[in-house]
């Protein structure tokens, strides 16, 4: 077949409509492009509002902005770049990217891919209108509590950051998700996962760490907005919380966010120094090693946040040595890219001068992370403009130098072009030397004592020639920026025409026309030696003839392969959804949620939720395939099931990692409610908690009724019975069970507002509660689709999954409602407490 | 005016000369790197140590960097292996290690340890203000201005009445926050009379900016009398 006859099939298959139907996108190069473009939106806003910031501090006793306004300027640049640009950035860097690099046509789930992206813009433009009206987050980004509680804080002002930024993390973690299941089950066939091009495995670590660190701010935020909308005491130490509750629970997000941030664009860095390089890179294995081993270090160290909250000394220096520890795997991966480039023959260009602005910055930045794990030179620093200095090396450096470098190596695959060299080497150097200027002096301003987050300073400390050239660095790194998007710009339409492959790399993205067509390959590659050696260029016109895999349209089926997890064997073709609105409608229920809780219209919220999830149930209705098919051939004589008829289809994988999230949740909430009882002030409450036991033992047996009527229906199923009647039976037992809770939370004491020992054992219930009604919706989901005949013996998909979810629920629930009868005894126990 | 090296370790004291001109630039009424006391000396000792060492990483780094990329072949004579061995492992494994016992051994020196109770003053945080309080002086209070005694240490106990705030003396000693609901204590002491600069070091809202306070250090034997006077004038 010819390659053109070819592209023109599955052109028309795969391609996103033209005008409106844009809306309905799903595909991953698009969505990747958008969350990118969306991403420098923000970007360049928060970025005008750290010049604000800079304008303001750059001389003494300056009253350019007011304290309120000079508070909600910082509070959103910072929530800004590190919620709506950096995660968002590395999101679509990744949505983009690693389908093309994995050797496949696109991510596992592309509705999904298409709702977070929904979310994301929609929260994040809730937090931007709250600027223009002058109601926006003013309280830092880390919203400390109490003074973020709606005592302190009693306008909406908190409430656009708890929403907006949930909001988000929510896109977040639905894209971590399905960046563990694709990275795991989509590569091209032979692809074992240690012949994995290096960026898959940073791409997966960094997804791995995203679905264990955000459950626990998503916890905190609902946990504060319950105490600001309701009156639950989780933070007030005067109702028995505790404020360092919330430090725990956002510095537990925290600290692996900037390993979140900072992974994937050592990815880039891995994948394009090779290249520069002329040299496969150097410790693959030890590199791989070094970003896990950093995943699990980096969840351990997040009290070095907290070395002046009054925590015992001894435990601080264990968090200490964790801190100073985490340097290792970074300095594995710093000296393997010099030896890289020791053993290879490096060549210069654009994207390497960004990479050694990378490794001046970073470099700098990891030294004064070191200085600041050490306990004693924290106690001066912390809260000082020395960390601010050391934070935006880190953070804005190790993420936007790579990044620049990242897009001066990949954009020839979107344009065709490489950079003009007049424009882009004086550019860097301006960012570059403004980055520099503005930081730098931040360290001396900070261990001259200027603290952070102070609207203006007397001019006889000693601060002023300082942050005056703070300041005009700054603006010699905006017009640095400028001049980059100037560049990119003109790279459309002025840079040098290159031909496939221009920089001679070896990963697969390489290997596809230029831009990208929709369906990335026109047949999937197949992997014989290690991925990082392949030559790309010259495979392309292969794959585009269609001798790969799958080289052929079929059904009108949006078609790619599904692979065992370890050894990238073929073991399911996997039929993606088409273009649809769904996830934009369901994005807008879910806005629409948001802005009524903000608005206090809480019953607008409830039914706003309860669309939301309806939509999702909807949206089950039109996956799958209506009949069975047996294997199905996919080319060179191999043939497999579609995912369907498959035991680990993508949705079980995705459910699974789902439940390890929520399961980091629940136990964040069996931490906060342990940490209370054992730290919080003004403990134990007047009244002693008093629960009912045969209502708890009622849910529980309730709950284990709805797990084994789950596992009575696939018994029917297999048998080829009518599976409804014991989908009835569960419907009625989760029922059962949330009337259960309902009345437990109704009988809590002390009364939930009163305090955090009733209101955390509410929230356990609650949590329990929820788990059932979801378990519901998945029941009503089975049913529908039974009836559609998307359920079949060979596809029992279905039932499997209700049947986990159950599982899970009727766990959780034993634990939470073990603690929840616990909590009198181990109120008793109190008296021993100092 | 103040001798602000005299608790300096023969350590800091032979990295310090070639930051002579450094040091100059390193004065001012908040300034870390001023020390007043011996705990805030301590720390800017432990500074200069780790600006020391860091340096010298750093130039290595870079060193090998434009080493690497301007004359192709250098390094190629070690193995790629040895290249991770020796940075990624070794390396931190000599630098680290005495790195956090120096922090764990300074830090703990500077403990407000119970076997020598000096005597405490109470710093209550409120927004905006700062309240100090001496049980060893019938109770006294005083708004925004600090009394020590020179040469002797005290156990500041910092608590808050409203959000988190966080004292702090930057020639005196590290901060420590003032968290509602606890009571944190922090162990400083001035070497020397005179007037030194104070503030609140967490954002705690609209006022945080102006939520200063001045450390005024009194010769021990006049402490007491210095006191009153001020709690007097204050009324």
């Amino acid at each position: 077949m010819s390659a053109l006859r070819l592209h023109r099939e599955l052109a028309a298959i795969w391609a996103t409509g033209p005008g409106l139907q844009r809306l309905a996108a799903v595909n991953h190069s698009v969505i990747g492009l958008r969350f990118m473009a969306t991403a420098f939106v923000f970007f360049a806003i928060g970025g005008v509002l750290g010049m604000l910031t800079r304008v303001q501090l750059a001389t003494p006793d300056s009253d350019f902005m007011d304290p309120e306004t000079y508070n909600q300027v910082f509070t959103v640049h910072g929530s800004m770049m590190l919620f709506l640009f950096a995660i968002p950035m590395v999101e679509g860097v990744a949505v983009y990217l690693t389908p093309k690099i994995l050797g496949t046509r696109d991510f596992a789930f592309p509705r999904l891919t298409a709702y977070g992206y929904w979310c994301y813009l929609f929260g994040g433009t809730i937090i931007t209108m709250s600027l223009v009206f002058g109601v926006a987050p003013n309280g830092g980004w880390f919203m400390y509590t109490p003074l973020s509680s709606n005592v302190y804080t009693p306008g909406i002002n908190a409430d656009v950051w708890l929403l907006g930024v949930t909001f988000v993390e929510i896109s977040a973690l639905t894209l971590a998700v399905e960046i563990v299941v694709s990275v795991l089950k989509m590569r091209a066939p032979g692809m074992a996962l240690d012949r994995m091009p290096i960026f898959g495995w940073y791409m997966l670590v960094t997804a791995l760490m995203m679905v264990v660190a955000f459950p626990p701010l998503i916890l905190g935020s609902i946990l504060l907005e319950s105490e600001r909308a309701f009156g639950l005491p989780f933070f007030d130490p005067k109702r028995g919380g505790d404020a360092l509750l919330w430090q725990h629970l956002f510095w537990l997000f925290g600290h692996p966010d900037v390993y979140i941030i900072f992974l994937p664009m050592a990815g880039a860095l891995s994948t394009i120094i090779p290249v520069f390089a002329n040299r496969r890179l150097v410790g693959y294995r030890a590199i791989v090693v070094a970003i896990i081993a950093l995943a699990f270090v980096s969840f351990g160290i997040w009290v070095h946040h907290m070395f002046t909250v009054g925590i015992p000394h001894l435990a601080l220096a264990f968090f200490s040595a964790g801190s100073a520890i985490v340097a290792v795997p970074t300095a594995v991966q710093i000296f393997a890219w010099l030896a890289t480039l020791a053993h290879g023959r490096p060549r210069w260009d654009v994207p390497m001068l960004y990479v050694f602005g990378f490794f001046f910055i970073f470099a700098l930045g990891g030294l004064t992370g070191v200085m600041l794990a050490i306990v004693p030179f924290n106690w001066q620093a912390h809260d000082s403009y020395f960390v601010v200095a050391h934070f935006h090396y880190v953070v804005a450096g190790a993420l936007a130098f790579p990044m620049l470098a990242a897009f001066y190596y990949w954009l020839p695959l979107l344009t065709g072009r490489t950079a003009a060299h007049r424009l882009a080497v004086p550019a860097f150097w301006l960012v570059f030397i403004g980055f520099n200027l503005t930081f730098f002096m931040m360290h001396l301003v900070g261990l001259l004592g200027m603290p952070r987050r102070i609207y203006t300073y007397p001019g006889d400390v000693g601060w002023n020639w300082l942050n005056l050239l703070s300041s005009v660095g700054g603006f010699i790194m905006t017009i640095g920026f400028g001049l980059v998007v100037i560049d990119v710009l003109a790279q459309f339409r002025y840079g040098r025409r290159v031909r496939r492959d221009p920089w001679r790399a070896t990963t697969f993205e390489w290997a596809m026309p230029i831009p990208p067509a929709p369906y990335a390959f026109a047949s999937l590659p197949q992997v014989g030696t290690p991925a990082d050696d392949t030559e790309a260029g010259e495979r392309a016109l292969s794959l585009a003839r269609g001798e790969g895999y799958l080289g052929f349209a079929r059904n009108g089926w949006q078609e790619t392969l599904g692979v065992h997890m370890t050894s990238g064997a073929p073991e399911q073709l996997i039929v993606l959804p088409r273009p649809t609105y769904l996830p934009l409608c369901t994005a807008l229920a879910t806005a629409t949620a948001v802005l009524a809780m903000l608005f206090h219209f809480y019953a607008l919220t409830l039914a706003a939720a309860l669309l939301t999830a309806g939509l999702f149930v909807l949206a089950g209705q039109s996956a799958g395939l209506a009949r069975d098919y047996g294997p199905l051939p996919v080319g060179h004589g191999v043939s497999v099931p579609p995912h369907t008829e498959v035991a680990g289809a993508p949705p079980w994988w995705a459910l699974i990692f789902t439940l390890v999230a929520d399961g980091t949740l629940f136990a964040s909430l069996v931490f906060g409610t342990f940490y209370l009882w054992i730290a919080a002030p003004n403990w134990p409450a007047a009244v002693t908690p008093a629960p009912d036991l045969k209502l708890a033992l009622a849910a529980i047996v309730a709950l284990a009724v709805a797990a084994a009527a789950a596992r009575g229906s696939m018994r029917m199923l297999a048998i080829g019975g009518s599976a409804r009647g014991w989908i009835g039976l569960a419907m009625l037992a989760l029922l059962a069970a949330i009337a259960a809770c309902v009345a437990l939370i109704g009988g809590v004491t002390p009364p939930p507002r009163e305090h955090a020992l009733g209101a955390t054992a509410a929230a356990l219930l609650f949590y329990v509660a929820v788990h059932a009604g979801i378990g519901l919706l998945f029941l009503v989901s089975n049913f529908l689709r039974l009836g559609a005949g998307l359920v079949s013996p060979l596809r029992s998909l279905d039932l499997r999954l209700t049947r986990l979810w159950l599982d899970y629920s009727a766990m959780t629930a034993v634990i939470a409602l073990g603690l929840v009868l616990a909590l009198p005894w181990l109120v008793a126990m109190l008296g021993a407490r100092p | 005016m103040y001798p602000s090296s005299r608790d300096r370790s023969v350590l800091a004291v032979a990295v310090q000369p070639g930051l002579a001109a450094a040091l100059a630039g390193c004065s001012g009424p908040g300034s870390t790197l001023d020390p007043a006391g011996p705990s805030a000396s301590s720390i800017a000792t432990l500074w200069w140590v780790m600006l020391a060492g860091s340096a010298v990483l750093f130039a290595l780094v870079m060193v090998f960097f434009v080493l690497v990329i301007r004359r192709p072949g250098w390094g190629s004579g070690v193995s790629a292996a040895r290249w991770i061995v020796l940075g990624g492992l070794v390396l931190p494994a000599v630098v680290l290690p005495p790195l956090v016992a120096y922090g764990l051994v300074a830090g703990e020196r500077l403990l407000p340890l119970m076997g020598n109770a000096p005597p405490r003053i109470e710093a209550e945080g409120r927004q905006w203000v700062w309240t100090f309080r001496y049980p060893d002086h019938g109770g006294v209070l005083t708004r925004n201005v600090l009394h020590l005694p020179a040469g002797v240490p005290v156990d500041i106990v910092v608590t808050s009445a409203d959000v988190i705030h966080s004292f702090w003396v930057p020639r005196l000693a590290g901060k420590i926050d003032a968290v509602p609901g606890h009571a944190n204590l922090l162990r400083i002491q001035a070497d020397e009379p005179g007037r030194y600069d104070g503030r609140c070091s967490e954002f705690c809202g609209l006022g945080h900016t102006r939520m200063r306070f001045a450390v005024v250090v009194h010769r021990a034997e006049d402490f007491a009398a210095a006191l009153a006077q001020a709690a007097k004038e204050q009324q």
